[in-house]
Order: C-alpha cells, then structure tokens, then sequence
C-alpha cells in the first residue's frame, strides 16, 4: 500500500514528467510505438482480413496462423528478432506487429463475414464490382467489428510496449526496467501506472467511436 | 425478348436444380414462374443477369447470349426485385433507388432527381426519400425495392417472389400497383412466385414447374384453368380440389351471385357484362 502511495507521489511530481527521460517524453514514445505498430500492421491485416471475409479464401489457413502467432511469446519473439537485427527499435516493432496482425484480422474477416449475405446479393445483383460491394457495403455494414479488432490490438501492443525498452529502445518501460534494477519501486509502479491510463483512455476512445457507429442505421 | 435454350444446372455435389429447359418470353409481356419450393424457378430467374451460371444450354437476350456479357454491365441493364427487398440498410431511401443510375454514371444530383421521381411512380410518399429501410413498412420497402429495380429504365425486370413476405391484404394492393405500372412502362418481366392466385393475377404467360424445373405446363392463365395439361397442373391450381369451382344463382336485384363450392359468396355477376369473361371475383 505504501509503495502504491508513493508510486502515485512520484506519478503526481512535476519533475518526473519533464525532462529528456521523463514520463512526457517517455509516453510520447510509448504511444508513438504503440500507433506505428498498429498502423503497419492494419497496413498488412485490414486489407488481408477483408479479402478473406469478401471471398471466403483463406479463412482456414488464417484462423490456424492467428492462432499460432497469439502463442508466441512476445519477449523471446523480441529476443530472437534482437539477435539478427540488434538494439533498438526493429526488433520490438516485429514483435508488436506480431502481436496485433491476428486481432486485426480476424475482426477484419468476422465483420465481413457478419453482413447478412442477402444484402450482398442483392448489392451484387444491382450490379455492384466486387470492388463497390466490399467498399459500399460490407466494410461499412461490418466496421463495428472491423474497429474492435483494431481496438483489440491497440490495447494488446500499449500493455506491452513496456518491452521495447529491454533491447534499448525508449518508451515506458524504461523507467520501468529501470526502477526494477536500482529497486527503486515507486518508479517502476508509477510507470506502469502511466502505461495502464494510457490503454484504458486508448480503450475509451474505441469504445466511443464503436457506440458512435453502432448508431448508425443497419450496422451489425 | 428472352430465350432459355435447354439450360441445365447441376451442383458439384451432383443434384440439378434445372435439367434441359426451355422457354421464349416475349418483350412487353409478364412471364410468371410458378412452382413449389425447390423446383427451381429462382435458379433459372437467376441465370437471366447471371448471378447462376447455367452448367449445360444458354440464356439469350434479344439473339444474345447473356455468357457474353459481363455480369456487372448486365445486371445493371436489368432491373432485379427480391422477396426481402434486399435494400442497403445504412443507405437512405432515395440514395438506394439511385444506386443503379449512379453505377451506370449518371451525375449525383440527376440520380438523385430520377430516385425521387420513381418514388412517386411506385406511390411512396417523397417525405420517406430521407428514411432508412428499417424505418419504412415491409410494403413500403417492397416499393422501394421496386423502384430501385425500375430506377434506371431497363427493358428487363427480374422479380423474385417479390410480394412473398407482406401480409395478404397489401400483397394484393401491390400486385395491383405492378398490373398499373406494366399497362404504363410495358417491361419484360419474369415473376417468381408459388403463390397460384399471383400467377393467375399478373402473368401473360404462366409456366407450371415440376421439381427439378421441369415445363409441367406453359400458357396463359385462361389456357391453364380451361385445360390443364395432367393432374399435377390441375393439383397445382387447386383444380381437383373444388377451390375454383364456381356456382351462380339469380339475384333478387338482378344479376347473379357468384359462391365458391361451399356456397360461400364471392361476388355479383351483372346481367350487363355478365359475358363469359367475368370468372372469379376478387
């Protein structure tokens, strides 16, 4: 209980948040982590989990990869990337990436797939490209569940974007590692204090914007 | 006009919906398909803009073998009704009905004028043009789903058990609406229906489906009542059952009164234009 107080002094502290190894800084690099891994993986897994959903191909193969990949352990994915890539960033970001490609996917896929199949017949049958009948109809009918599975992600990559700093890149987890290591526990608590505000606001957020579409007319 | 030529579908897993049939509707008129579940007439309605690919004969429209054509420019030359309206449900009304003449080019703001103008066509009152589907009554959507099809002046209309999931008493209004817009636009329709009272009420030409879609019989209402081809058309209209058999006795006023075989009333004959024309009343 003690060491939670003072966690929250040390959080509360002006000093702790300035400065070029503050928690400012640090959390600007832990969110910027964070939204590049996503965004480089929606890159990959939106477009993927949408072809699959819109044709149906490839569905076996990526519920037995999703399934596969969320079983690796995310710090010897960073280790072994570490290894051939070296310090710094790359090897987390792999790992991250690693991470939020199955959830983007497979809400990508399920929300395709969720779209009452006679509505795109009935699209397909006015004439619409396959093109206009993913775009025009099944992403925005299937967006709720396409954005949880990015929601899904972005949750997963923030709570664990804490292991960057383990092969030298910057982000929370540096004061983390480094409370750890000159027991210096109010720091390492209040880091990982940071890092959970950070994932529930990002949460909030998808919450928000999942209420705000499920508002719309005909959304499942 | 559209020809089948001995089309035959058969599925991978070896049962045929269709085997080798054929049948020429002519431009202007309504030909209905009429049949049971699983006989069939969706599958050949289907093959008309290719959304079923015939495994074995060929569809052609005006000397045209649909095969030809790419499915997307094809169907979008030929108006397609189905039975639960099929409208986009994150769409508003009148985008929907604009939804062809958009694929096909035409700018937003005319779309949009030739949506509004159908809905008045289809008898939709122009405040629903800013409502979703959800919002609207199963025959309404119905009209929208007619209108739709209508929207950018195809020859062809495909409908698909259209009237199937309203209720009996806007069924019948709707039919009646189609019978007003057909005297007016005069399309080549192809109607599916299982529905025997649809088919006597809308169709040109009726063809009797046997499962499998096989021809049982193909004529005109008048030609199916008067002289059904076996004891399957006969059952299928409710022939052998007495449902259509009529009887008429004098009326104190004049004219006759028409009941069914139970001696349930249907209607007045009048000694007027009481020729042989006057059968069933409504």
């Amino acid at each position: 209980m003690t060491s939670l107080l003072e966690a929250l002094d040390w959080v509360l502290t002006a000093d702790s948040w300035t400065g070029p190894g503050g928690l400012g800084v640090r959390a600007g690099e832990h969110l910027l982590y964070s939204l590049l891994a996503v965004g480089l993986s929606a890159l990959v897994a939106l477009p993927a989990g949408l072809f699959i959903g819109h044709t149906g191909r490839g569905r076996g193969i990526a519920v037995v990869s999703t399934g596969v990949t969320r079983a690796l352990p995310t710090l010897g994915v960073i280790t072994l990337v570490a290894l051939a890539a070296g310090i710094g960033l790359t090897a987390p970001m792999v790992a991250f990436i690693v991470l939020a490609v199955p959830s983007i996917l497979a809400g990508a896929y399920s929300g395709v797939e969720a779209v009452d199949p006679q509505i795109v017949d009935a699209a397909r049958a006015q004439g619409m490209s396959p093109r206009q009948v993913l775009l025009g109809v099944e992403v925005p009918l299937g967006l709720r569940l396409i954005l949880g599975g990015v929601r899904l992600a972005t949750l997963q990559v923030v709570a664990t974007a804490t292991l960057a700093a383990y092969v030298g890149a910057g982000g929370l987890g540096r004061p983390l590692f480094l409370g750890l290591r000159n027991h210096d526990y109010a720091m390492m608590l209040g880091a990982s204090i940071v890092v959970i505000l950070l994932a529930v606001v990002l949460d909030a957020l998808f919450a928000l914007g999942q209420r705000l579409l499920a508002r719309r007319p005909g959304t499942a | 006009m559209i020809e089948f030529r001995q089309v035959s579908k058969t599925y991978s897993d070896g049962t045929a919906a269709v085997e080798d049939f054929s049948l020429t509707v002519s431009s202007h008129t309504t030909t209905v398909l009429l049949g049971s579940s699983g006989c069939g007439k969706t599958t050949l309605l289907r093959m008309v803009n290719r959304m079923v690919e015939p495994t074995a004969g060929s569809v052609r429209i005006d000397d045209v073998d649909v095969a030809t054509v790419r499915p997307v420019a094809l169907r979008r030359s030929i108006g397609y009704v189905m039975q639960n309206s099929g409208l986009m449900p994150h769409r508003r009304v009148v985008e929907d009905i604009a939804t062809v003449p958009r694929l096909n080019g035409a700018p937003r703001a005319e779309a949009r004028r030739r949506a509004m103008e159908l809905m008045e066509v289809v008898g939709l009152d122009p405040q629903l043009a800013r409502r979703h589907p959800g919002q609207l009554s199963g025959g309404q959507q119905q009209r929208v789903g007619v209108a739709r099809a209508l929207a950018d002046d195809p020859n062809i209309l495909l409908m698909d058990e259209p009237f199937g999931a309203v209720d009996p008493l806007v069924r019948l209004e709707l039919q009646r609406e189609l019978r007003r817009l057909q005297d007016d636009l005069r399309k080549t329709i192809v109607f599916v229906t299982h529905d025997i009272d649809e088919a006597l009420a809308l169709g040109d030409q009726i063809v009797v489906l046997r499962p499998g879609g096989r021809t049982a019989q193909t004529g005109t209402p008048r030609e199916l009542v008067e002289a059904p081809a076996d004891d399957f058309v006969s059952r299928f209209l409710g022939l052998d059952a007495g449902r259509r058999k009529l009887r008429a006795a004098p009326r104190p006023g004049g004219g006759q009164v028409v009941t069914d075989d139970a001696g349930r009333p249907l209607g007045v004959l009048d000694d007027a234009d009481g020729g042989p024309s006057a059968g069933a009343g409504e």
